[in-house]
């Protein structure tokens, strides 16, 4: 494996709050190489966002505890200070959010927009920001560029904006792409053209992309390797296909067979029973035990490792590794 | 666009219109006291009371009279155009005087807008920015202060402080900038000036904390939309993010208000007006309804109607300028 970017190692981000301490992310670690997709699943709460967040130093909440290392391209992010960090951020770095209706600011024109994010890093005048704005517009697919780039974003639609976002975040040709829930307010005919587009344009700028989600339908087929996380931990990473056909732990069971299929035969889709738990009081043992249907004595009292499996496959789960493999094709394999 | 500001004018002549009936149906057919009554002084005959009813034309049906009023309103009478009738206090011109006082009021309420806007948005602006802090506190006691001090009350304190006890700042009373003929005593600029300071300041006071508040809110609410965020995902210095991004979002809102609130002032700011002795609009309509002056009444009511639907359209045209989510066809 070439060098990694981006080296996540052993990251926590603690919120201190008036109820207790939010252990928003817990000891993460991953890392991520050139030309490489990674997926991030987990439900809301599991502290996906906000590693990537803390990732893009855009944890603006003064009180924040942030530990551990962020290497990226050999600097250590955490340390930088925040005027370095922000000409890494927006040109090595571009990120797009979930919600292309309110993270484009309404009262100013798209090109603008953009021309804004050119200008802050690089020297140019603000025409020749603008024909690279109106150029990046057109290799995001968005018809005559020219105009659009001239209009607000209230005249666009939904894709067409996050069209817009991924321009603006790849217009100074970054080396890491952070794609936040990039589909999740949009439509599903817009969702599999908006994933379409990073993979190409990942292909096209040779940047790597982090895509973070909740539905491991979404990422299937664009990612190379996938992180699941819950409550602010990793519990189980691995290349795509091993997720997909031959999961190990009982959370990404319970992620497979919430996907909605057409194709196999199931009445009804099957949810993960129970709530995701307080991020202050954490269960003792594993954090997903009290939602486990096959959690036993030592879940309740032992926190579990990410341990690899097999070489990239790594799970932290205490069921026995051919319990695992017997449970996935028998009860998972099945319905997913 | 054009469409839109001459239907809305258009609309403007129909509210006053409006106005005006209500007024006159207010004060002329349910009058508190007959006007001819207060104005012929002790021990009238009942002759002299018709007489001064035959003179104030209060003694035709009351239809007439508003359709005299209307037709001196749109054609201008003995005074010449818009025709607002003779006070029934003095039989002096209501449009001369509304003309001659109008100028106080403008001075009192330009010059306290340009106050609290200096005050209150930037207070605002620190106090949103930093939260939880030394001057966030300061800041928002100032404005629980300000929001809960009567003007009468600041205004009375700061004469007997400023100018009978110290002897710093100038009495009350109004001193006009440029020399008319109505011009009895001192004029120029900086007695103007002097003289505007402390009712500048106590009208300003209020108001200045209560833009502090709105923008703190507009701030904190702005600062935390995603939009934000993503201006600093771009890598823009934080300058740009708050004082571009972050104020554009914050401070579009507070137009609407300005607007409205200098309109009604414009109407005739009563109180600071009577604490401070300035022969304004406000002082004059406060006059005008104790002595059941109606002309004076129809006159003032109508030019504060006038300033807040007037307002009210500019507001609307600046805003779809300001915010181009927003458009008028």
């Amino acid at each position: 494996m070439a060098e990694p970017l981006l080296e996540v190692k052993n990251l926590k981000v603690h919120f201190p709050t008036e109820d207790g301490l939010v252990k928003a992310v817990d000891g993460v670690s991953f890392s991520i190489s050139p030309g490489e997709t990674l997926g991030i699943v987990g439900e809301s709460g599991s502290g996906k966002s906000v590693s990537m967040l803390t990732t893009m130093g855009l944890i603006t909440r003064k009180q924040a505890i942030i530990e551990g290392e962020v290497i990226f391209e050999g600097q250590d992010l955490l340390k930088l200070p925040a005027d370095e960090m922000r000409t890494i951020r927006g040109a090595k770095m571009g990120m797009v959010f979930q919600d292309p209706m309110s993270s484009l600011h309404p009262f100013f024109k798209v090109g603008d927009q953009i021309v804004e994010a050119i200008r802050a890093h690089q020297n140019l005048s603000k025409k020749q920001a603008m024909e690279q704005a109106i150029d990046m517009l057109r290799r995001v697919g968005i018809p005559r560029p020219d105009e659009r780039a001239n209009q607000y974003p209230h005249e666009f639609s939904g894709g067409m904006r996050q069209r817009a976002m991924i321009a603006m975040a790849l217009v100074l040709n970054p080396d890491l792409l952070i794609a936040d829930e990039p589909t999740t307010a949009l439509d599903v005919t817009v969702q599999a053209q908006i994933l379409d587009l990073i993979s190409r344009l990942k292909d096209e700028f040779n940047a790597a992309v982090v895509i973070i989600t909740h539905d491991l339908g979404v990422v299937a087929e664009h990612c190379d390797d996938i992180q699941v996380m819950y409550a602010g931990k990793a519990v189980e990473f691995g290349a795509s296909r091993d997720i997909y056909y031959s999961a190990h732990h009982p959370y990404t069971w319970g992620l497979l067979q919430s996907i909605a299929r057409l194709d196999a035969d199931v009445d009804r889709l099957r949810p993960i029973k129970g709530l995701p738990p307080s991020l202050i009081f954490l269960p003792r043992g594993c954090s997903f035990n009290p939602r486990c249907p096959y959690a036993f004595d030592r879940c309740r009292q032992e926190e579990p490792e990410l341990v690899p499996a097999n070489g990239h496959h790594a799970s932290a789960c205490h069921l026995a590794l051919a319990d695992k493999e017997r449970i996935f094709k028998e009860e998972v394999a099945l319905t997913s | 666009m054009i469409r839109y500001i001459i239907r809305r004018l258009l609309w403007i002549v129909v509210v006053l219109m409006v106005v005006t009936g209500l007024t006159f149906i207010i004060f002329y057919v349910f009058p508190t006291t007959d006007p001819a009554v207060l104005a012929a002084g002790r021990n009238p005959t009942p002759q002299l009371i018709a007489q001064i009813r035959h003179i104030f034309g209060t003694d035709r049906p009351l239809f007439t009279q508003y359709l005299i009023f209307m037709k001196h309103l749109f054609l201008g009478d003995q005074y010449g155009w818009p025709g607002f009738g003779f006070s029934y206090q003095d039989l002096q011109s209501v449009k001369q005087e509304m003309y001659s006082r109008l100028p106080v009021t403008i001075s009192l309420t330009v010059g306290a807008a340009v106050i609290w806007l200096l005050m209150g948005i930037p207070i605002g602006i620190v106090s949103g920015l930093r939260r939880r802090s030394v001057a966030d506190r300061a800041s928002m006691l100032f404005a629980l202060l300000g929001v809960s001090v009567p003007i009468f009350w600041l205004g009375l304190l700061m004469l007997y402080v400023f100018w009978f006890k110290l002897g710093i700042a100038c009495s009350s009373g109004y001193v006009p900038i440029f020399k008319t003929a109505g011009t009895v005593g001192s004029y120029g600029l900086l007695p103007w000036a002097c003289h505007m300071a402390m009712p500048w300041f106590a009208l300003a006071v209020g108001y200045a904390a209560f833009y502090a508040r709105m923008v703190r809110g507009n701030i904190l609410e702005t600062m935390s939309e995603d939009y934000i965020r993503t201006a600093r995902a771009k890598g823009l210095p934080e300058r740009s993010v708050v004082f571009k991004h972050g104020l554009r979002g914050a401070l579009t809102p507070v137009v609407t208000m300005f607007g409205m609130d200098v309109a009604f002032l414009l109407g005739g700011a009563i109180i600071t007006e009577v604490t401070f002795d300035m022969q304004g609009i406000g002082l004059y309509a406060y006059r005008a309804v104790i002595n059941s002056d109606l002309p004076a009444i129809q006159a003032t009511t109508l030019l504060a109607a006038f300033f807040i639907v007037f307002a009210n359209l500019i507001v609307d045209i600046v805003y779809a300028y300001l915010d181009p989510r927003v458009r008028y066809t």
